[in-house]
């Protein structure tokens, strides 16, 4: 089956097949990076331009880091450096840079929908790098993609994603995605970071950690966004961490098979502690160089390549 | 002014129970019950034969921006779209720039509305540049000629100011119109909360904060006996809350909005700006609350919250794009469709929730075809289908969710106080 999406909007509107593709993909991706010499020549003579308006260090220097594994040439700019701060429409920022002929952009952005906005206004490709609260398409897949590393097929397994749910794009992609490899996910937080709304979703939720966390194969941590909410979601980070934050006790409670991620930035003493963030089941660091290997799946396939030949120049 | 005969039509007039085919007479801009034979003789007749004449609509709800925002609407051309969509007679949000809080802007909006082709009636603030914290000069508004109180957009937050907010305008028989949201609930919240707000990432806005000011108001209104309107209800509890009041004969009236009838926050499913309004978009169920409230006489009238916006300034983030769509054009068929078409409602029910209810909340002389009243008609064709494109409408905006759809109902002649201001398709 070829490609044929131009965006990587959402995994919401992914197939199942599709998300295999792109898993598939970056599988050959990964084995490169492997190599001594790791460039490939896929994008040569391509123009990636990440759009980032929200700050973002991981997912920057990941695109970064793919677009040039693939021989693109990449400009990155962020709000405080852009025209967006004296008054010009997102519209008009990136219809400059596709005038500027830029081939692809990478979007980072704080309100929610703004990639599929950005889709409809331009004709160059669009990668969703984070919108808002809703969806992280590349992060859920370099989860996926670690979580299938280490244990194989998805169908059937308990994926756990605890901590913030309500603010995170993270946790929603990951949902859409788990869910569409037959996974079994549940979250589990504090009741007003983690509403009732999210079963339509197709998970289950819990309030209660140490029931989650027994049959769990994957456990997910998310950081506590307390920069987005307002004073009223929890009363303290203390409070938190004292009842959901993973500490020696509480990992205990997790099958020794089991595997521990998070997307990062991580909090160490607030919702994990860092005897587990550094213990040999977290994978934390090795879902970071998944990433890589994802992101120049997505860039390759929506800047036209077809899974089956990655060596190919587009 | 000449005298008219329309001839033929099928007159429906709720307030003196008719509905049957037969003729409608005006003279010297007044409603009549018969022309004498020299007036005939010089009478324009309008035929209407295989169309409903009724009272001119009367909208109690909507923005014209002027003064200050005249880039999206003015008074004139919001007042166009108002007779292109059978409204005669209008009520304005003192929302504009400066706000309705002096009678100089009454003034002001009284002088141009004067030569507007429809009934243009401001209202006035509560609240000093609305902003929840001083009472505005009610008295010296009114006298200036506002016909009724209102911070809509910006519900008064404090429970004692809006106490003695609606036990001073009632001195003075003004009504408070009030638009339901407790901010505290809100904050930088785009639509409803629930399950697509939740799958879409974008923050809720829970019918609660609506409720609980609904609920606030019926206490307010009970406990001073001042009349209390509700402004486009939106939630199945807020319609509860008020069935039981007025139950209970408390001095409350509430409205509904076209969109709120027709739309869900379903149709939000792809962060398309023009189903992103304040209230929001609700549920199904709320939906369907809504139109029982209409049914059964818990929700007194429509207005259309008409609230025009530039393109430019829709043409964004969701996040960022301004609360409000334009509805004067569409808000006959919409509420045909929604109300008669699909939920059985008597036509001169639905003509009276557009009419002489709607009126009557504000005591406008509008709402009638009673010998002696102002003739002001609307003349429609219920079953003529049609593309609305709001590039080919009158409202200076565009923001409208029916762009490009087929719509069923039209207006065809729209007569102020006697004189046709618009027909088939054009202003006179």
């Amino acid at each position: 089956m070829p490609w044929h999406r131009k965006h990587l909007l959402t995994i919401e509107e992914l197939s199942r097949a599709e998300i295999e593709q792109l898993l598939a993909t970056a599988g050959a991706f990964r084995r490169i990076l492997e190599r001594k010499v790791k460039k490939i020549p896929a994008l040569r003579g391509k123009t990636i331009v990440n759009l980032f308006l929200e700050p973002s260090t991981r997912t920057r220097l990941s695109f970064e880091m793919a677009a040039k594994l693939l021989s693109a040439d990449v400009i990155s700019f962020d709000a405080a450096s852009s025209s967006t701060s004296k008054g010009e429409t997102l519209r008009d920022t990136a219809q400059n840079i596709q005038a500027l002929n830029a081939d692809m952009i990478v979007l980072r952005h704080s309100a929610s929908g703004s990639p599929l906005y950005l889709s409809k206004v331009l004709g160059i490709p669009v990668i969703n790098a984070g919108d808002g609260a809703h969806e992280h398409p590349t992060q859920a897949l370099l989860d996926v993609f670690t979580m299938r590393e280490k244990l194989g097929n998805l169908k059937g397994r308990k994926v756990v994603i605890l901590g913030d749910i309500l603010f995170s794009r993270v946790a929603r992609s990951n949902i859409h995605a788990l869910t569409k490899l037959g996974a079994d996910v549940t979250i589990v937080g504090p009741s007003t970071l983690v509403p009732h709304w999210f079963e339509a979703m197709g998970v289950k939720v819990s309030h209660h950690l140490r029931s989650a966390l027994a049959d769990a194969d994957v456990v997910m941590l998310l950081r506590i966004q307390h920069e987005r909410q307002g004073v009223s979601h929890f009363p303290s980070l203390g409070e938190y961490t004292s009842m959901f934050g993973l500490n020696y006790t509480r990992a205990e409670w997790i099958k020794p098979d089991a595997i521990i991620m998070h997307p990062g930035p991580i909090n160490r003493g607030v919702e994990i502690d860092s005897d587990i963030a550094d213990s040999p089941r977290s994978v934390i660091l090795q879902q970071v160089t998944n990433g890589i290997a994802v992101r120049m799946a997505a860039l390759y396939l929506c800047a036209g390549g077809q899974p089956e030949n990655v060596l190919t120049p587009v | 002014m000449s005298n008219l005969v329309i001839k033929g039509g099928r007159v429906i007039d709720p307030a003196s129970k008719r509905d049957k085919v037969g003729d409608v007479f005006i003279a010297a801009g007044k409603f009549v019950k018969s022309l004498t034979a020299a007036q005939k003789k010089d009478a324009r007749v309008i035929d209407a034969k295989g169309l409903v004449v009724c009272p001119g609509l009367v909208d109690i709800h909507v923005h014209f921006r002027e003064p200050g925002q005249t880039h999206k609407e003015t008074i004139l051309t919001g007042s166009q779209a108002a007779a292109a969509g059978g409204f005669t007679s209008v009520v304005c949000m003192p929302n504009t720039s400066p706000v309705v809080d002096n009678a100089g802007t009454v003034a002001l909006i009284k002088s141009v509305a004067a030569t507007a082709p429809v009934h243009v009636y401001p209202t006035g603030c509560i609240t000093v540049g609305m902003k929840g914290q001083q009472l505005a000069p009610h008295g010296s508004l009114q006298k200036a000629g506002i016909v009724a109180l209102t911070d809509d957009g910006l519900c008064v937050q404090s429970n004692e100011l809006m106490h003695r907010a609606v036990e001073y305008a009632k001195m003075f028989d003004l009504t408070i119109l009030d638009h339901c949201q407790d901010d505290s609930m809100t904050e930088k919240a785009v639509m409803n909360e629930g399950v697509v707000s939740t799958r879409l990432g974008l923050k809720g806005w829970p019918h609660a904060a609506e409720d609980i000011i609904v609920a606030r108001n019926i206490i307010l209104s009970k406990y001073t006996g001042a009349h209390i309107h509700m402004q486009h209800i939106t939630s199945a509890h807020s319609v509860e809350l008020m069935r039981r009041a007025k139950q209970d004969g408390i001095n409350v009236t509430a409205e509904a909005t076209p969109h709120h009838l027709a739309l869900t926050e379903e149709s939000l499913g792809t962060y398309d700006t023009h189903f992103k309004m304040n209230p929001p978009l609700r549920t199904e169920a709320d939906r369907r609350a809504i139109i029982a409230g209409l049914r059964d006489g818990t929700l007194d009238c429509i207005g259309t919250d008409h609230a025009p916006h530039a393109p430019e300034e829709k043409d964004c983030e969701f996040d960022y794009a301004p609360n409000g769509i334009i509805g004067l054009e569409t808000a006959l068929p919409v509420c045909l469709d929604v109300l008669v078409q699909k939920n059985k409602f008597k036509l001169p029910h639905v003509i009276d929730l557009m009419t002489r209810k709607a009126a009557n909340i504000l005591k406008l002389p509008a709402g009638t075809l009673a010998p002696g009243a102002t003739a002001d008609v609307c003349i429609f064709d219920p079953a003529e289908t049609w593309l609305y494109k709001t590039y080919g409408g009158f409202s200076k905006s565009i923001n409208s969710p029916w762009d490009n759809r087929q719509l069923t109902g039209r207006v065809k002649t729209t007569i102020v106080s006697g004189k046709v201001v618009y027909a088939n398709g054009k202003m006179v």
